[in-house]
């Protein structure tokens, strides 16, 4: 074997090994919402709406982080308004706040987010108001979150459950529709033990 | 022996590395599960605009999804015509793309504009990928057209065919009496951004 093919296998490999280690994780450059695991930590902007604001039980500006949202769990709904299965599944989101909100025992332990992957403040103020979405919704312009959360596909639904220590832990973490609202509902509130 | 065996492996290596690295780049949106081709990132540009805004608008006629032909020039003097280049069926951000203007319709209507969306992919690559747009139920409110033959020959002539034969994916906004408005050759690896699009609709004569 020459010199120079064997300079060339090297590198060959040494990029595979890169290559197939950083894809499974093993450098954990973006961690996936594993359930059992903590939320890979980020920050979202305080909502300038009083009503998002008060439904989150958040005061202040700047920045927020999901535990801080005044709930024992929130349901991250990672969507974009591109997302053909997102527009599909926007009323059902909707249905799903409704429920929740009608339950004296779940409407301040539940809270909804949405996050446009991708989408600009514009985009997902489109989104919202097309669908009439009554929850907050905040974009990802720049997909720092995006990267963060492990590079998902849309739609996709993280539920999140905060304890008292602030401290938090992901217990359902899953790709595509939910299909039937109150199955989904019941599902998380088994799932998160409320 | 030892020394090919070593080469097998290191080739069986490479090869699982890049293909499972190329899997994962996929369209975003669940609606088309593993049907995106992955592309990888790709020349920002790769084309040489020949028309620029102010030029009277090259007129076409291509088939359409729907059926039938359309041409550029039946909307003259009635309504004024986006067009929106995407390279090519089943990739990842284009695949993004449309179904976003497939509900922005009301941006559209308010300001007098049709949209066209071409690809040099033919009709029956286009039915399918729409049709899964649409999630199988529906279609796109707009017509989508086929510059499949011969090849990219409207997207060679506004001067955004690459040279690997898919289109820039590009926006032209043409106003009722023909003429160009507005022009942008995006980063192909990019969504263009909806109020862009907007903003430049709401400049148009009604």
């Amino acid at each position: 074997m020459t010199k120079g093919v064997k300079k060339t296998l090297i590198c060959f490999v040494a990029l595979a090994i890169f290559l197939l280690v950083a894809n499974h994780g093993g450098l954990a450059f973006n961690e996936t919402p594993d359930v059992g695991k903590s939320l890979p930590p980020f920050e979202l902007p305080f909502p300038y709406e009083t009503e998002a604001k008060s439904y989150l039980g958040l005061s202040g500006t700047g920045q927020f982080t999901i535990p801080q949202i005044k709930a024992r769990v929130v349901i991250v709904q990672i969507f974009s308004m591109y997302c053909p299965v997102c527009q599909k599944e926007a009323s059902r989101v909707n249905e799903l706040y409704q429920a929740i909100e009608k339950r004296k025992d779940l409407k301040d332990k539940i809270k909804i987010i949405g996050i446009g992957t991708g989408n600009t403040d514009f985009e997902v103020g489109f989104y919202r108001d097309k669908y009439k979405v009554p929850f907050p919704l905040f974009s990802d312009e720049d997909e720092s979150i995006y990267e963060i959360l492990g590079e998902l596909r849309t739609p996709y639904f993280i539920g999140v459950k905060i304890n008292s220590d602030g401290s938090d832990e992901v217990f359902y973490s899953r790709l595509g529709q939910f299909r039937d609202t109150s199955g989904f509902l019941n599902r998380i509130i088994e799932l998160s033990g409320l | 022996m030892v020394r090919k065996k070593c080469g097998s492996i290191i080739c069986l290596i490479g090869f699982l590395a890049i293909f499972s690295w190329a899997a994962t780049v996929q369209g975003r949106s669940e609606a088309y599960k593993d049907n995106i081709y992955p592309v990888g990132k790709l020349k920002p540009r790769d084309s040489e605009l020949k028309v620029k805004v102010g030029d009277r608008a090259p007129d076409f006629t291509l088939p359409a999804v729907g059926g039938g032909e359309i041409s550029l020039s039946q909307y003259n003097g009635k309504k004024n015509v986006v067009i929106s280049f995407v390279p090519a069926a089943w990739t990842p951000v284009c695949s993004d793309q449309w179904p976003g203007y497939n509900i922005a319709k009301d941006f559209f209507d308010q300001n007098n504009a049709i949209l066209f969306g071409i690809t040099v992919d033919n009709i029956p690559t286009l039915y399918a990928w729409t049709n899964q747009m649409c999630m199988g139920g529906g279609k796109l409110w707009f017509p989508v057209l086929s510059d499949f033959y011969p090849h990219g020959a409207v997207a060679d002539r506004y001067g955004v065919l690459r040279s690997d034969g898919v289109s820039e994916r590009a926006i032209f906004i043409i106003d009722k009496d023909g003429i160009i408005r507005y022009i942008d050759v995006h980063d192909i690896n990019k969504r263009p951004h909806l109020e862009d699009l907007v903003r430049e609709l709401e400049k148009l004569p009604k």
